[in-house]
């Protein structure tokens, strides 16, 4: 059993999983925070991205100064974002048999796998999963491709170069791995590679293995993932969450007793407990707009808005906001926020209760019917014509490089009255705000990770008691920027497995067991034999037949019958000749009894030694030795057959035949 | 009926007994439920008390009869066979009837061996507590301590010491100090020696039982006789009571080393009530308690010590192990985090590795940390001089928000055991409450300025911290304000940069708090917002700074917010802010400037007419009650008309809270008035020409009229709370005592009032309680309350006094009388003979 590990990223996985025969990829998440080194795309020319100096290496060389621009002392890739792919070179990737995808955030690189390996195999994924992940392939492919770039850099990619270059550029890893984004038609490909799954649904592998979604809590169809044989058992949980949101919750039972358990896709901020994190995204909102400022939030269209916007939805009112509106810009808004009401079946409890009522299961359909939040795919059109400030705009993305976000950024940045709330914490807000420094806009950071923390994962694995714990090599050690704080990692017994990019580990668990079908007739044909209170035996004569992984024991073909002409044999008939088989032994020799048994029968010069294993009997006169072990009997007598077979006898009267 | 009269059994109860006897003995009847029971026997211990003889069973032969029924019935009910025990021995306690059941072999078959000891009814946990309580009634006089020693009864209350029930088990315990002093009495002469000691007999029984009990391996023996001692040195502080335990000494000195017996936890408190007696005052004790100290666990030492350190009378030497004991592990959590803890100990009491042990694992550290935190909190809260010791604050302080630290990750330890405890602590709610409660208490403490600055430092951080919970964050308002009230004694605090820049970070974090989405946050941060109003007024710094921030504007804001304890929050720290703009910057009193006054009284005035719920109305109440104490309601006239205008929305509101602190706003305007207008110059007119003179110079009273006072004070006197017809009255008696104080014109003018609706009506009105429902309102043929001399009339001619005690009588006073406890029981338990006709 075989894990090949693709991705670096915790959150962003991508796992190839060799068991039995399956060649298994675990998700394919797309590391995207590459893009932090690129400039920003503005939707509208930006006087002040346009005018950045381009940089000025230290011995005055200047060949760089077209792709590499300088802002507030940070450099930047002047092209367009690239993205880091998984590994594609630790093992051929068109072997890959199926895909599971555990939710929409990571599958992003799909296309990458599907469209570029000569992948052939299927993908597997729930409904809301392929849904919601379609619009944020939009979302992404609408932001890139609608502001075209000609220029392209890949001069600085060269590792003589990028070693001149100030951090971060110089220490950006698998550089030679980013790619451009892919297009429309690719995502459509690789999508219709995807089949729907339900949760706890059973899909068999080629008969090797079983393959079962679970739900994980997380968000909208998100799932972990069963992989068992008839005798392992290995689960595979990645972006799980224990919160009341407004997924389905975590079935967790399920997960018990596996031999291996993968673990990723635990919380990103794992000091920030997601409802301190709301009542102080609501909080720094309400001042914001009180004070007469707009709020930023960078956000993508699907998942923990949904959430916000519940909040927001009780909150306005009683903040005294009524009147404030607040925008949803993204290609795919409107419909992120109708498919939302239409996965039901794939809500919490209180969710799918309303939908009987009939109700909206999210409250933001009145916040739409009330025109408190108003929608709109871009910034042109209507919303130019609706904008009213002071506002609250949620729009992508979230790494402040491409979308509409852009624009606000520049509309706004300059004002203190205004205020940017990250929520998304995929991103390293500093990171993200680097290019639009300075900056007077006031900037909050209010993470919102509902997926498992440590605390959490330690009562699951307490509870699921997992054999091995396999998971990335963030989470055995407590961050970087915390090191006394080990309470921030997983600490379980046996201590966790670790992986990191382009590791294959071999699992510590061994198959040891096969399950093989017996035809009625052959079993009807055995004749059990108790050795032992509950314990019976049988001799199988059989035939193994093997075929899609499945082995069943048939009959043995019949003796052949002796030839009853000179006609010659068809190779057909030429079946394996089967040999009368001796019976078996089973039982334990008495010494003693056997020394009175040996008297009985005129042996008077019995000796017996007591060796390691067992004992010797030694016959001085006949010059014998009875070798007895524990699973097996010797007897060393020189050319007396007679004597060795009646000896034989005797010791076979001791034990079961069968 | 008076209190006393209900001692004696009326003819009517007389008559109602023998039924009510016979029905609870009647096995077919249903009993009357336990409540009735116990005010039966309520009644009994009062008839006994009146009439301690025999004369009660004498005249009620239906309670022997009924004593007997119950005793011949195969199987009683437990609730009827425990009331008859205690019936018994309610009734038994005095001596001559205790007799006279004896003669009638009652009391063998009640309490001895035949009664319910040997029957199945024993079982039930009611049948053993009405035996235990009957015994303890019973046993007042010698002859019942020796019919229950000479009856085997004693071995029954040893064994019920241990019963499952709790409350058996606790009461046998108090029975058993009861026999034993009881039976020592005061006649024991109190020898040198306790083997010289002659005790009584069955004072020798219990004593004997426990030394053997102590001497036994059973360690529930040992802990029964350990809580026997505690009950009997808590209650008894006579000599003998020394001499009892100079025979016990060593072998309950033993178990402070002996871990099989487990005995600690019963022994702090046997410790702690010893040293609440006179009598072991001696240096023995003294070094027994430091042993214990020495000795029990840190859990049980902390207990004992945090007990022996509020005695005042306890030696220095043993204060300074106790208080020592309570630092040890704050000390060890400054070496854990590797900080300089020299000030805070001199030496360790126990072993510090024991502490260390608790501290460093998961299951002891927080709920250990939580008790020394709470014995210090206690201990902090002691007015300083009764404390008999110096508390080492500065100290303390520093290990304190380490501890904090630790619980918000914020430290990063050099230490193994800091590492330990600080992973243990991250995010502990628990503890962040419980320090935080310590650091409050700390606040008059003198530090140094960095110490200052670290602490303030923590306070923000966690006021800042988005995961500090709702509870946290009041506990952190808290101490915030607790520290920022005595600005003026830290030095740190008097640098003006420094205040401001502190002031600055604690109004960016209570605006943010103010538009948290949670309500007790926001509950929370208005609550500090009126205290630092109310603390810090006279800062310029902080005034500046409060009415320039944003802080007006959101609380203005949140006087609609959807919550009602925000609300009234909300109403709250803006009245104060109203009170400090108008009294210290005048300019402020212009109408029509930003935050005037009476902006924020018509916007109250709204709330409270229109609120729905009633902690709005009443904080509104309360504020207008401040701000007319203060005197901050403008010149007289403006006053007047603001207290009418009160007055008029607080008659019609429902609640009876916001009634009585409309009253209460009545009574400070009438002693205003009375110091403004003076008190009226006639008041001893003789004649009634003249009093009707008087009455129109009378400034005051024509005020009165005019704001309506008199109409809402008649209203509220038949309120259906009794409370506010309470207030009403105690006012209007008030008022007619500044008015009349003479008694020559009691004589004047009753029942010459014009219309229908006389005084004679309003007497009468008042005495039915119905003056809410007839009142007369605009029809003009009712009272008019705003006429001075109708007024004056009403208060001469009602009689007040009368009407003040009729209020104070309780709601229920028909009702608890005993003839109708009587006929309820005869009620409840008397219908089965119609259900029986029913069903058949």
């Amino acid at each position: 059993m075989k894990l090949y590990c693709l991705s670096g990223h915790p959150t962003l996985p991508c796992n190839v999983l060799k068991f039995k025969s399956t060649t298994i990829m675990l998700d394919c998440g797309l590391d995207m925070t590459s893009t932090l080194n690129f400039l920003p795309l503005p939707l509208v020319q930006s006087p002040r991205l346009s005018k950045l100096p381009g940089l000025v290496l230290k011995d005055g060389s200047t060949f760089l100064d077209k792709e590499l621009k300088e802002c507030s002392g940070h450099v930047f890739v002047d092209s367009v974002p690239e993205f880091c792919l998984p590994e594609t070179e630790l093992l051929d990737l068109s072997t890959v048999d199926v895909i599971l995808i555990s939710n929409y955030h990571c599958m992003m690189a799909l296309p990458y796998i599907t469209e570029y390996t000569g992948f052939t195999g299927t993908v597997y994924a729930t409904e809301p999963t392929v849904q919601i992940g379609r619009l944020l392939m939009e979302e992404l492919v609408n932001s890139i491709e609608r502001v075209p770039k000609a220029q392209s850099a890949s001069t600085w990619k060269n590792k003589e170069v990028q070693r001149l270059l100030p951090a971060p550029l110089k220490d950006a890893v698998e550089v030679s791995m980013w790619r451009k984004c892919y297009t429309m038609p690719e995502v459509n490909a690789a999508l219709s590679k995807i089949q729907l799954v339900g949760y706890s649904q059973k899909i068999e592998l080629f008969g090797a293995v079983q393959v079962t979604p679970l739900s994980s809590g997380y968000a909208l169809g998100s799932s972990n993932w069963i992989i068992q044989s008839h005798y392992e058992k290995v689960s595979y949980v990645s972006g799980s969450s224990l919160l009341t949101t407004h997924p389905q919750p975590m079935d967790q039972a399920s997960l018990k007793n596996s031999d291996v358990l993968i673990l990723t896709g635990l919380t990103q901020i794992p000091t920030a407990n997601p409802d301190g994190m709301v009542g102080e995204f609501c909080s720094n909102l309400a001042m914001t707009v009180r004070n007469g400022g707009n709020v930023l939030v960078p956000c993508y269209p699907s998942g923990v808005i949904y959430d916000l916007l519940e909040c927001l939805y009780q909150y306005i009112d009683s903040a005294g906001l009524s009147n404030v509106p607040f925008y949803f810009i993204s290609p795919v808004a409107n419909s992120s926020l109708e498919f939302s009401q239409i996965f039901a079946e794939w809500l919490c409890h209180n969710k799918q209760t309303k939908v009987y009522l009939p109700e909206p299961p999210f409250p933001h359909a009145e916040l739409i019917q009330t025109n408190k939040l108003k929608h709109y795919p871009s910034i042109h059109g209507d919303f130019s014509n609706d904008f009213k400030q002071p506002c609250v705009i949620f729009t992508g993305h979230p790494s402040l490089r491409f979308g509409d976000v852009v624009h606000f950024m520049e509309l706004w940045g300059k004002s203190s009255l205004n205020t940017v709330i990250f929520t998304e914490p995929d991103f390293s807000y500093l990171d993200a705000l680097a290019p639009y420094q300075p900056l007077a806009m006031k900037c909050v950071y209010c993470p919102i990770d509902t997926r498992l923390n440590f605390i959490q994962v330690s009562k699951l694995l307490k509870e699921v008691q997992p054999l091995h714990v396999v998971c990335p090599e963030q989470y055995t050690q407590p961050p970087p920027s915390q090191s006394h704080r080990t309470d921030l990692m997983i600490d379980c017994q046996p201590p966790p497995m670790s992986y990191r990019r382009a590791e294959v580990l071999t699992l510590p668990y061994k198959r040891r067991y096969e399950k093989i079908e017996i035809m009625p007739e052959l079993a009807d044909s055995l004749v059990p034999l108790e050795i032992k209170p509950g314990i019976s035996l049988a001799t199988v004569s059989a035939m193994l037949h093997t075929k899609d992984n499945k082995h069943v024991l048939q009959l043995p073909p019949k003796p052949p019958q002796p030839p009853t002409s000179k006609k010659r044999k068809r190779v057909s008939d030429d079946v394996p000749e089967c040999k009368p088989l001796k019976p078996l032994l089973s039982g334990s020799i008495p010494v003693d009894q056997f020394v009175q048994t040996l008297e009985k029968h005129g042996f008077s010069d019995v000796k017996v030694e007591d060796t390691a294993k067992g004992h010797i009997v030694l016959l001085q006169e006949a010059e014998t030795l009875i070798q007895i072990e524990e699973d097996s009997t010797h007897i060393i007598c020189d050319n007396d057959e007679p004597l060795r077979v009646k000896l034989r006898d005797l010791v076979l009267k001791f034990l079961q035949k069968f | 009926m008076s209190p006393r009269g209900r001692r004696v059994m009326s003819r009517a109860c007389a008559l109602l007994l023998p039924r009510v006897c016979a029905a609870l003995a009647d096995p077919r009847q249903s009993g009357p439920d336990d409540t009735c029971l116990e005010k039966l026997l309520d009644w009994f211990r009062e008839l006994r008390e009146a009439e301690p003889s025999v004369k009660l069973l004498r005249d009620n032969p239906c309670l022997t009869k009924f004593f007997s029924s119950v005793l011949a019935l195969p199987e009683p009910e437990p609730s009827i066979l425990s009331f008859t025990l205690r019936l018994a021995g309610i009734v038994a306690a005095a001596e001559d009837s205790f007799v006279h059941l004896q003669r009638l072999e009652l009391l063998t078959r009640l309490f001895g061996e035949d009664g319910p000891l040997n029957r199945a009814a024993w079982e039930d946990a009611s049948v053993r507590s009405g035996w235990v309580e009957g015994v303890h009634s019973m046993v007042q006089h010698q002859s019942a301590l020796n019919f229950i020693c000479s009856a085997g009864g004693i071995d029954v209350i040893f064994v019920l010491q241990g019963d499952p029930s709790l409350f058996v088990a606790s009461a046998a315990r108090w029975l058993l100090v009861h026999l034993l002093t009881l039976s020592v009495g005061s006649k024991l002469t109190v020898p040198l020696d306790a083997k010289d000691c002659e005790w009584p007999a069955c004072a020798h029984m219990i004593i004997k039982h426990i030394e053997d009990s102590l001497q036994s391996n059973s360690a529930s023996q040992v802990k029964q006789s350990v809580k026997l001692l505690t009950s009997l040195f808590g209650s008894c502080q006579a000599p003998w009571t020394k001499v009892l335990w100079l025979g016990i000494e060593k072998q309950v000195e033993s178990f402070l080393t002996e871990d099989s017996v487990q005995a600690q936890h019963v022994l702090v408190d046997l410790l702690l009530n010893m040293a609440r007696s006179p009598v072991f005052y001696e240096d023995s004790f003294w070094a027994l308690v430091t042993s214990a100290l020495e000795r029990f666990t840190p859990v049980q030492s902390g207990a004992l010590a945090a007990g022996i350190l509020r005695f005042y009378l306890c030696p220095q030497v043993v204060k300074i192990k106790a208080l020592t004991v309570l630092l040890q592990p704050m000390e060890c959590i400054l070496r854990a985090a590797s900080l300089d803890y020299s000030g805070l100990l001199d030496e360790s009491v126990s072993d510090p590795s024991a502490v260390e042990s608790l501290l460093s694992s998961k299951s002891s550290c927080a709920s250990f940390l939580c008790q020394i935190l709470g014995h210090l909190k206690e201990l902090l809260s002691v007015e300083r001089v009764l404390l008999p010791v110096n508390l080492p604050c500065a100290s303390l302080l520093c290990s304190v928000l380490t501890i904090l630290l630790f619980c918000n990750g914020f430290l990063i330890p050099a230490s193994p055991l800091g590492s330990k405890i600080s992973q243990i602590l991250v995010d502990c709610f628990r503890v962040q409450k419980s320090a935080l409660d310590v650091l409050a208490a700390l606040s008059d403490c003198k530090c140094t300025d960095t110490t200052v600055r670290s602490l303030f430092d923590v306070l923000l951080a966690y006021l800042e911290s988005p995961n500090s919970t709702p509870t946290v964050l009041k506990k952190s308002f808290k101490a915030t304000s607790n520290w920022l009230k005595n600005f003026s004694s830290i030095s740190f605090l008097k640098n003006k940069q420094q205040t401001e820049k502190i002031l600055q970070d604690v109004f960016l974090v209570l605006q943010k708090r103010l538009c948290s989405p949670c309500w007790e946050v926001r509950d929370s941060a208005l609550e500090f917002l009126t205290s630092l109003i109310t603390s810090l007024a006279d800062l310029d710094e902080f005034r500046q700074f409060l009415l320039s921030s944003e802080m007006p504007k959101l609380t203005e804001n949140l006087l609609e917010d959807p919550e009602s304890y925000v609300r009234a929050s909300a109403v709250t720290a803006m009245g104060h802010l109203v009170y400090i703009n108008y009294v210290f910057i005048p300019e402020s009193r212009v109408a029509g400037s930003q935050y005037s006054k009476e902006k924020t009284v018509a916007k109250l005035q709204e709330i409270l007419s229109t609120d729905p719920e009633v902690f709005p109305r009443r904080a509104v109440m309360s504020i207008f009650t401040m701000w007319l104490k203060q005197s901050c309601t403008g010149q007289l006239e403006e006053t007047e008309q603001f207290v009418s205008m009160v007055v008029q929305t607080a008659a019609r509101d429902l609640d009876w809270e916001v009634k009585l602190g409309c009253l209460e706003l009545v009574q400070i305007f009438c002693t205003y008035m009375f110091c403004q207008l003076g008190l009226p110059e006639c008041f001893y007119a003789p004649d009634s020409s003249a009093v009707t003179s008087s009455i129109h110079q009378n400034k005051p009273l024509q005020m009165f009229c005019r704001t309506n006072l008199f109409s809402f004070l008649f209203q509220s006197l038949c309120d259906c709370d009794k409370p506010v017809g309470q207030k009403a009255c105690d006012i209007l008696r008030t008022l007619r005592s500044e008015f009349w104080q003479s008694s020559t014109t009691d004589s004047q003018g009753t029942g010459d009032l014009p219309a229908g609706h006389g005084i004679h009506w309003l007497q009468r009105t008042l005495r039915q309680g119905s003056l809410v429902q007839n009142f007369p309102t605009d029809d003009g043929s009712g009272v008019d309350f705003q006429d001075p001399e109708s007024m004056m009339l009403a208060l001469r001619t009602i009689d007040l006094v009368e009407l003040h005690n009729d209020l104070n009588k309780g709601s229920d006073y028909v009702e608890k009388s005993p003839q109708s406890l009587l006929e309820d029981i005869l009620a409840t338990v008397g219908t089965v003979e119609e259900n029986e006709a029913d069903c058949y």
